[in-house]
């Protein structure tokens, strides 16, 4: 069945869109919606989108980074600025999906899709969302937690404090074909130390929950102890506490809980 | 439901079709501009047989809302040949035994030559990158790094 298609030059009147139309989804990159409208979804009978300009836009100079819902992970790897999130970028799919998928798609990705999300939500970013009734700031971690239950509003841009020092950031995502695989589980870590203590530490997971989640349990480990040996195992003792991954083709949950705590152990103790 | 008129340009000729709501790139260019070279495999972005260039860049056609190319460049493997003149690509590929069953080699063409237009001597990990969102099912993909890899070189020794 053809569907309706409504373009916008302004974000605002795509917004507006969504938020009218209760059968309206979304496109931004289509590497999630054209594969639903591929397998016949039925679910909309819209499609809207925007050529808003702004939706691109990077703002990468200084210690927060603001980044349009409809930038590329071909662009991210295009920034220089953005060095510290490239291997994110890089860890999904193959050239051309990263041409197409943008990091606001991505806050939609089931799991195990959504490894950008990972690394957002250890950087505790903050989204700008607009829906009909006028704009607000959410917390990505509050965002994805009503996420599959508010539909019509529209992402305009991701926001994050940059990393104080390179190795506050890590990221590992586990898949079982190289170079390009969904995830059996990803990690993203920012773990800024202080004299010599972690301090405000973030672990987040995808694929051990329907959305990216944060481990709570392990962050407390983590806090306001120095990253050593006892730390780690303290941590890694915590690992599986609060997921609920599901069976699919790539592992089960009995497995992904297994090997959490190992490939998080990795995570914290650094470079191999 | 209304058509939607789209304007782009395809392998450099202009080109006007009219759309359904919704239709991808992949199905306007195979049923109504008549180019057969890129292939529907998965429809999900996971095999890359549907790889077109837009703009230089490869992308998924079946994952392509079709009216978002309108005044774009599309690129297919159509725009290869030359008469019966083989591209050094598909040269190397046949040279290589690059291609078996053949239906994953227009997708494999067109990542390849997104890689050598921008990095005219890749690396082999470069080149296993460019084709990581291709899949091959018959040839175990060494026969087809080894020939981007001649083809790179191929294009040296002449330059």
């Amino acid at each position: 069945m053809p569907l309706t298609v409504k373009t916008f030059a302004s974000a605002g009147d795509a917004a507006h869109a969504l938020s009218a139309e209760r059968g309206a989804r979304y496109l931004a990159g289509g590497t999630l919606v054209m594969r639903a409208v591929n397998e016949g979804d039925l679910s909309f009978s819209t499609i809207v989108r925007a050529t808003d300009k702004a939706l691109a836009r990077l703002d990468v100079s200084g210690s927060r980074v603001t980044l349009g819902a409809g930038v590329t992970y071909a662009t991210i790897l295009a920034e220089r600025e953005l060095a510290f999130l490239h291997p994110v970028a890089r860890s999904i799919g193959g050239p051309a999906v990263r041409n197409m998928g943008t990091i606001g798609g991505n806050l939609f990705a089931p799991a195990p899709f959504g490894d950008f999300t990972v690394a957002l939500l250890a950087l505790d970013a903050a989204l700008s969302v607009q829906s009909g009734f006028g704009g607000r700031e959410i917390a990505l971690e509050e965002f994805l937690a009503s996420r599959d239950r508010s539909p019509g509003a529209l992402v305009l841009s991701i926001s994050f404090q940059r990393p104080v020092h390179s190795d506050a950031f890590r990221y590992r995502k586990i898949a079982r074909i190289k170079p390009k695989g969904a995830s059996v589980v990803t990690l993203a870590a920012h773990v800024p130390t202080s004299g010599g203590r972690v301090t405000s530490a973030r672990i987040a997971y995808g694929a051990m929950a329907a959305t990216a989640i944060r481990a709570k349990s392990v962050e407390r480990a983590l806090e306001g102890r120095p990253l050593d040996p006892l730390t780690i195992a303290a941590a890694v003792a915590a690992a599986a506490e609060g997921t609920s991954p599901v069976d699919d083709s790539l592992a089960s949950a009995w497995y992904r809980r297994e090997v959490v705590g190992v490939h998080l152990r990795r995570l914290l103790s650094g470079p191999d | 439901m209304a058509k939607t008129a789209l304007q782009f340009h395809h392998n450099g000729r202009e080109i006007a079709v009219f759309v359904d709501g919704g239709a991808n790139l992949l199905s306007a260019l195979r049923d109504l501009v008549g180019d057969m070279t890129p292939k529907f495999g998965c429809g999900q972005g996971g095999c890359g047989a549907c790889t077109v260039l837009i703009d230089g860049d490869p992308h998924l056609s079946c994952l392509t809302l079709a009216e978002t190319v309108e005044g774009r460049s599309v690129e297919t493997l159509d725009s290869l040949k030359d008469g019966p003149k083989l591209h050094p690509l598909q040269t190397a590929f046949m040279e290589h035994f690059a291609a078996q069953c053949g239906y994953c080699t227009p997708g494999m063409l067109m990542a390849a030559k997104a890689l050598l237009d921008r990095n005219p001597t890749p690396a082999r990990a470069e080149v296993v990158e460019a084709i990581s969102g291709n899949i091959c099912r018959c040839t175990g993909y060494e026969p087809i790094i080894n020939a981007v890899l001649a083809a790179a070189s191929g294009g040296r020794a002449r330059a």
